[in-house]
């Protein structure tokens, strides 16, 4: 590699950080357009909320430190993290749902332990685990892509759904459980996958819908990977250990392990490797320990989602290597040039 | 420090068991799911405290030093076992539902820290008064909480009061709004850490804030 080596002056380049912010906010773009394709412009609805509540906690909480609020609020990391957090939500959310979870990643996952470079844990899925835990009813129902339901609700609908100023009752045919969900319940009912995977519900590899999303997702994390946005220790180890545990359990037995291309294409693998682990502040800063993190989210998604109580892992994943970053990184320091 | 008002005033606020020296949590965090809940396990630990006190009061001259500490916890036991026997026979639908905790009163570092600290050290009046002032402090620590993690997570008050209270008590019952569905998360352990932490942090505050005026620290209103 050259280097074209210029003379001064220099020109410093604008705030870091938010060009960071931007970088992740441009790769979003594809995959949160293809998810809207797909289930309806109710995503939209959820990330606008879930912006305007994050912005909204994160200028209270910034008052009541007493810090500047507005470097702090157009730095855009709480628009990322809203982004993220609306991301996982189902696609019709009521509004008070993405209120309680931006209010607890914003105050208690973010500013409660010093706000953005100090928290432990991926304040996003702070708020997904917080919601999840109290609100299983809510939180778990998904509705059917536009192409099995062939009519998704209009962003006016959307938009009347969320503040419950519609009877939710008239769209219950819309709803159904999430592929990873339907596959579950059935291997508990010991229906072979080949049999469960004849529901329309299922697409060539993944879940339809849900596998093209996944590539928009995988665009985006080779947009950050070539503007190096990101790096790629902790997207490959983690695809890496969850398509090898896949493939391993696959090979002993396929008809009550799904295959590694649909562990890859369903749920939020694809967007947590590259989105969501990745996140500079709460994980390994190591390249040796990024590799561990990685690694370790990857089996713990497919352990969660195999033999946990829940279809998808990511968030419980994301959080528990979270609580072991510090260990991670004191075994995995680089020697210094000179020493033993 | 023997003074009544002192004492008093240290255990209900100053030296609050709960929110100051951070005693009894385990059983703290784990029952206060409801505000009965709460107040019945206050209550057996009010007794207990008080009972503790002045026996070990009583003793103190007769006992060795060496040996205080085994002699207290074998006080202690006895009433904690004495304790649960009578909830067993009289409230044995809240004693199912406290479970362990009650026998579970006997590890209460607040009862042994404040027979070794307190009551092997005053005569019987002031120790006794201690024990009901810091039980009772406990109390409303547990009753607070209780009702705070009831209302958020059930979205009512006093639930299931005829456990304790006999079957009229059913119309304690508070529901504030029928068509709440409820937040798990207060009900379970991470809601009682931020429960406590919210009362700490609303103590210090109020402790706090005086030392603004040219008020002396003393003219605290008393209780919680």
């Amino acid at each position: 590699m050259t280097r074209v080596i210029v003379s001064s002056p220099y020109v410093a380049p604008g705030n870091s950080l938010k060009r960071l912010m931007i970088q992740v906010i441009v790769a979003l773009l594809p995959g949160t357009i293809a998810y809207a394709w797909f289930f309806g412009p109710g995503v939209i609805v959820n990330v606008a909320l879930a912006i305007i509540f994050a912005l909204a906690f994160e200028a209270a909480i910034l008052r009541l430190r007493a810090k500047p609020v507005l470097p702090h609020l157009t730095d855009f990391s709480a628009v990322v993290a809203a982004w993220l957090f609306a991301l996982c939500l189902p696609m019709h959310a009521p509004w008070w749902l993405v209120a309680v979870g931006m209010g607890f990643a914003m105050v208690a996952g973010k500013h409660l332990y010093g706000g953005l470079g100090f928290n432990p844990f991926n304040p996003a899925m702070v708020g997904y685990v917080v919601l999840l835990i109290s609100f299983p009813r809510e939180m778990t129902t998904w509705y059917l892509p536009a192409a099995v339901s062939g009519q998704t609700l209009s962003l006016a609908e959307s938009v009347a759904y969320s503040f419950g100023s519609v009877d939710i009752g008239q769209w219950d045919a819309l709803s159904s459980a999430t592929p990873l969900d339907q596959v579950k319940t059935g291997i508990g009912q010991n229906i072979p996958i080949d049999e469960i995977r004849q529901a329309p519900l299922f697409g060539h590899y993944g879940g339809t819908g849900w596998e093209w999303i996944a590539l928009w997702w995988f665009v985006g994390g080779v947009y950050l990977l070539i503007t190096k946005t990101i790096r790629w220790h902790i997207p490959l180890s983690l695809l890496t250990a969850v398509m090898s545990m896949a493939l391993l359990f696959y090979l002993i037995d396929p008809a009550i392990y799904a295959s590694p291309l649909f562990h890859l294409l369903s749920g939020a693998v694809v967007i947590g490797a590259f989105f969501i682990a990745t996140d500079p502040v709460s994980a390994a800063t190591t390249d040796l320990g990024r590799i561990y993190y990685g690694l370790m989210i990857g089996s713990l998604i497919y352990v969660i989602r195999v033999w946990g109580g829940y279809p998808d892992g990511i968030a419980f994943a994301v959080l528990l290597a979270n609580m072991c970053v510090p260990l991670i990184d004191y075994y995995t320091q680089p020697r210094v040039y000179g020493e033993k | 420090m023997t003074d009544s008002s002192e004492i008093t005033k240290s255990g209900l606020w100053r030296n609050n068991v709960a929110l100051v020296q951070l005693l009894g949590l385990c059983p703290l965090l784990a029952v206060t799911s409801t505000v009965v809940n709460g107040i019945g396990l206050g209550i057996a630990t009010l007794i207990t405290l008080v009972l503790s006190n002045t026996i070990v009061s009583l003793i103190r001259d007769f006992v060795r030093n060496e040996v205080r500490l085994p002699v207290f916890v074998l006080i202690i036991a006895s009433l904690v076992t004495m304790i649960e026997l009578a909830m067993k026979a009289l409230f044995y639908d809240l004693y199912l539902v406290l479970g362990i905790f009650i026998p579970l009163i006997v590890t209460n570092c607040a009862i042994i820290g404040r027979a070794e600290g307190f009551a092997s050290r005053n005569p019987v009046g002031p120790a006794a008064l201690d024990g009901l002032m810091m039980g009772t402090g406990f109390l409303a620590v547990l009753a607070l909480l209780g009702g705070l993690r009831e209302i958020i997570g059930f979205g009512t008050l006093f639930a299931n009061a005829e456990l304790m209270f006999g079957a009229g008590a059913q119309a304690l019952t508070i529901t504030l709004n029928p068509d709440y569905g409820g937040f798990l998360l207060a009900v379970l352990p991470p809601g009682a850490f931020f429960g406590l932490a919210i009362l700490i942090v609303a103590k210090n505050w109020l402790d706090l804030r005086p030392a603004e005026k040219p008020q002396p620290v003393d003219a605290l209103p008393e209780g919680l």
